[in-house]
Formats: C-alpha cells, sequence, structure tokens
C-alpha cells in the first residue's frame, strides 16, 4: 500500500480551496437574485422572482437589454467575415507584412482597454459617433476580432490546404473552391469564434462607459452606473442570466470544436 | 491577399491604432509642442503614489496568482484527463464571465452587509462586520480572482510539455520527490511561470473594474487617473500622458519577455 506523502495531501487540499475561490464568486449571484430580501441576507429568508419581475417590468433595463443584443448580434454580423477573410489571408500568404498583421489585428487584446476606450472617446467627440449606435458597434467590431482571427488561423491550421488546391485545379475559383471546401470543414472554429465575438461585445463595459450614452446604453453600462449608487438585487438578477448566456453560448462553441477536432 | 486582410486592418487602424497615436499626439502638443503634461506625471504627488500603488497592486496580485496557480496547474497536469478536464474546466468557467459580473459578486459576498459577514456573524465568530472591501484588500482579491485564469492555463500549457521520464529518471536515481520537483519540474515549468506573470502583471497594470467598484475611492489606480482626468477635470493632455506611460510600461514588458520566450506563448495562442 503506497502511503500518501503529506505534500500531497496539502496539494489537494489548496487546490480545492483555490477552485472554490474561483467558482463560489460564480455560484452565489443565484441564490442572491432568487432571495426575496431587499438586502442581502444570510441565511437567506425566502425564495422569490420579485427581481426578475422587477428586470422584465423596467423600461430603462429591457432598452438597455435590446442595445446589448442589437449591438452583439451586429458586431457578430460585421467582425465574423472580417475575421475570416483576414485569417484565411494570413495563412495563406508568405508576405512578411503578414507578420505585421497579424500582431496588429491582436492589438485589441495587448493595449490596455482604459486606454482603448479613452483614444476612441475622444475620436469619436471629433466625428460625432458619441452615443449612437453605430459607434457602439464598431467599437465592439473592433474589439471582437482578434477572438475571430485566432479561432479561425487555429481552424486553418488542421486543414490540408492541398483540398482547396485539387479544387481550383479541377477548374473551380479561389472564391468558390473556398466556400465549397475550406468553409465547411473550418465552419466549427468560424462559429466559435463568432460566438466569442458576441460574448466580448456582451460583456464590454470599459468602452462602452466613455463612448455609450442617452439611449444607446448598453446592459453593462447601466449596471455599473448602478453599482455606484447602491447594491441592487436586481442586478444580481441581471447578472445571473448574463452568466448562464455565457455559459450556454460558451458550451456550444466549444462543444462543436471538440466534435471537429 | 492583402485585398482580403484589409477590411480587417482598416477597422483596426481606424479604431484602435489611430485613437492611441491621437493620444499620444495630443500629450505633447497644445497650441504648439509641450512636455508639460509629462512634467507632472512624472513630478506631481498625486501620479506619482497612483503609478507606485499601481505597480505595487499589479506585484502583489502576480505573486498571490502565481502561489494559488500553481499548485492547480500542477494537480491538472498530474491526475488522469478526465480529471484534469473537469479542473480546467473550473478554472476557464469565470473566465467567460462578465468581469463586472464578478466584481458585483464580490462585493456581494464581502461588503458590511455581505455573506462573509452575516455567515461569521451567524457563527457568533465576529461582533463587528469586518471592513473587507472599499480597500486595497477587496480589489486585490477580486483581481486576483479575475487574472487567475490567466496564470494556470500558461503554466499547465508549460507543464504539458514536460516529458514524464525525466522524473522517473530523477526518482530511479535516488532523488526523493521534493528534490526531482525542485531540480527538476520547477525549472523546467519556468517559461509557463514567466508567461503567466507577465500576462497578469500586464492586465492589473491597465485594470480599471475592480479598483473602481471595490477599491472605496481610496485605491487610485492608473487607469482611474486616466478615467478622472477625462471625465471629471476634464484634463485632456494629462489623461494622455499617463495613458502613454502606462501604455509604454506594458510594451517595455512585453519587448523584455520576447527576449527570452515567444509572445505567442504569453498571449496563450500555442
Amino acid at each position: 500500500m503506497t502511503r500518501i506523502s503529506p505534500a500531497r495531501i496539502a496539494l489537494y487540499v489548496i487546490s480545492a480551496l483555490v477552485l472554490v475561490y474561483l467558482i463560489l464568486p460564480v455560484l452565489i449571484i443565484a441564490p442572491i437574485s432568487f432571495s426575496s430580501a431587499r438586502f442581502l441576507t444570510f441565511p437567506p429568508p425566502s425564495f422569490s422572482t420579485r427581481w426578475y419581475q422587477q428586470y422584465f417590468s423596467n423600461p430603462a433595463w429591457m432598452q438597455a437589454t435590446r442595445v446589448t443584443l442589437t449591438v452583439g448580434l451586429l458586431t457578430v454580423v460585421i467582425a465574423t467575415p472580417l475575421g475570416v477573410a483576414a485569417a484565411y489571408a494570413i495563412s495563406h500568404s508568405k508576405l512578411r507584412i503578414m507578420r505585421v498583421i497579424h500582431i496588429a489585428l491582436l492589438l485589441p487584446l495587448v493595449v490596455p482597454i482604459i486606454i482603448t476606450a479613452v483614444g476612441i472617446f475622444f475620436l469619436y467627440a471629433k466625428v460625432g459617433l458619441v452615443a449612437t449606435m453605430p459607434g457602439l458597434v464598431l467599437a465592439n467590431v473592433m474589439l471582437g476580432l482578434p477572438y475571430v482571427v485566432i479561432s479561425v488561423l487555429a481552424g486553418l491550421q488542421s486543414f490540408d490546404p492541398a483540398q482547396e488546391m485539387v479544387a481550383r485545379s479541377l477548374g473551380m475559383n479561389r472564391l468558390r473552391s473556398f466556400f465549397a471546401v475550406t468553409l465547411p470543414q473550418i465552419k466549427s472554429s468560424v462559429v466559435a469564434g463568432g460566438i466569442f465575438a458576441f460574448i466580448s461585445a456582451m460583456d464590454e463595459t470599459i468602452v462602452a462607459l466613455f463612448i455609450s450614452g442617452g439611449q444607446y446604453q448598453p446592459l453593462t453600462k447601466r449596471m455599473f452606473t448602478a453599482l455606484r449608487d447602491e447594491i441592487d438585487p436586481t442586478i444580481a438578477a441581471i447578472s445571473t442570466l448574463m452568466t448562464a448566456a455565457s455559459f450556454v453560448l460558451v458550451l456550444l462553441a466549444t462543444g462543436r470544436r471538440r466534435r471537429n477536432a | 491577399m492583402l485585398a482580403l486582410v484589409s477590411p480587417a486592418l482598416l477597422v483596426i487602424l481606424a479604431l484602435i491604432v489611430l485613437p492611441v497615436g491621437w493620444l499620444a499626439w495630443q500629450s505633447i502638443y497644445h497650441d504648439g509642442f509641450t512636455l508639460e503634461n509629462y512634467r507632472r506625471v512624472f513630478t506631481e504627488d498625486v501620479y506619482w503614489r497612483s503609478f507606485a500603488l499601481t505597480f505595487e497592486i499589479s506585484l502583489a496580485v502576480t505573486l498571490i496568482a502565481l502561489l494559488l496557480g500553481y499548485p492547480v496547474a500542477y494537480l491538472a497536469n498530474a491526475l488522469p484527463k478526465g480529471w484534469s478536464i473537469l479542473i480546467l474546466s473550473l478554472v476557464v468557467l469565470p473566465f467567460w464571465t462578465s468581469v463586472l459580473v464578478r466584481a458585483y459578486a464580490w462585493l456581494a459576498l464581502l461588503q458590511r452587509t455581505g455573506v462573509i459577514n452575516q455567515f461569521l456573524r451567524y457563527l457568533d465568530a465576529i461582533s463587528e462586520p469586518l471592513a473587507l472591501v472599499h480597500n486595497t484588500f477587496g480589489t486585490v482579491v477580486a483581481t486576483v480572482h479575475i487574472l487567475l485564469p490567466f496564470m494556470v492555463l500558461p503554466l499547465y500549457a508549460a507543464m504539458q510539455k514536460i516529458p514524464n521520464d525525466l522524473m522517473q529518471a530523477g526518482a530511479s536515481l535516488g532523488a526523493s520527490p521534493s528534490l526531482t520537483f525542485f531540480r527538476v519540474f520547477l525549472p523546467l515549468s519556468f517559461p509557463g511561470v514567466l508567461a503567466g506573470c507577465t500576462m497578469v502583471f500586464v492586465l492589473c497594470l491597465g485594470f480599471y473594474i475592480t479598483p473602481e467598484l471595490l477599491g472605496g475611492g481610496r485605491t487610485v489606480m492608473v487607469s482611474m487617473l486616466v478615467s478622472r482626468n477625462v471625465e471629471l477635470y476634464n484634463q485632456f493632455g494629462a489623461a494622455s500622458a499617463v495613458a502613454v506611460v502606462l501604455l509604454l510600461s506594458v510594451l517595455a514588458i512585453f519587448f523584455v519577455v520576447s527576449r527570452f520566450i515567444s509572445l505567442d506563448r504569453v498571449l496563450g495562442q500555442k
């Protein structure tokens, strides 16, 4: 019988505690959102859906939800084709400048978001895009592009380009061979990239704080403003719904990818 | 091929390169060239203290994340596949939850009337609620939570590359498990340590949501300096100079680290 060393036990205990630390905050929001109490109390007094009713019956929250969903969908519709085209070009071209362009497309992940946000705010102030829908969508397209590019590049890496060469040697032009041969095989990485771009747009807060306003404020901006003032359990309800949406989307994205791999 | 990449490139140029360039220009030009903004950033107390605080907090967050993340990555690497997938899923799960939602969750957990204080009072462990949030402590707890996945994933990736035979070779030559760990495993996992620490440190330097919501107005990190100069004081030149110094710090760190390991590793693509 092998003796379990104290170091091994310590490793298990520490890891378990760290995992609890990681998961607890994500799980704690749901019980708060279903509590009947105005203030957080422990143990929760009784089950209630009043915070969800408050969310669904409040026109300001509903308008913000519409903005978030519209921005998310438009971001996906614009960022996905742009990102796929860029990833295709990067993986097929031998031009040296492509290396630089590849890095440039990842800039949104490298530049601290607060700097991007202030920069875009100054730019939008000049051209009149502050507090507009197009302004919000454009910023989120930029922020979502790296996710699409990274995901599709990974998909293209596991795809044999010789197949496309065959299609072209049989007389298809580049565009047709891409849609007929390449795209169906990298479909799941394209879908995953699009889903990540949507989640990125749905969660984006800091740029929205600076450039959104009036009736075009996404959920995150209204939540942030509300959090500064007081703890309203309605936010717990919204947070629970957003978290659930993220999880479903991530499961969809990774599930598809795994099946393809 | 250039035609295919140009729409995406145009978006990047127009919405990040141009705005940041504009910011840099604005920091040195206001009715003529001036270094006044930079003089303020480097000499005035408020700015100086904020930069110092930001570097201190980032260093603390990075070290804590390394201490918490290393055992988790080690375990995920050592256990059979089913367990390691479970552990990694638990690590990545919060990663895809909105940062704002997680900051809210920490507020709900840590505040005076929050879950932790209520629970401790329920147990009669404390008579007065503990001040867990609206200070540097709360900021660090939440920031480590949000950045921990950026530490665990590169650590795990680096550990996966360490051949198992090396550990067995160490053991067969008579080394104790702890000796093989410290002399063989730990040094070989160093690229992962460097990648994880770089990413966490750099992300923490520019962090905004957690210090703003959980810092209680006293923990003024650099990002808050930027936003306050814009929103409250309309000091666009000063805000731009702070942003430029922050960006240059980040780029300098990436540059130095890229001398040692591939940046793809830091950005988590490999």
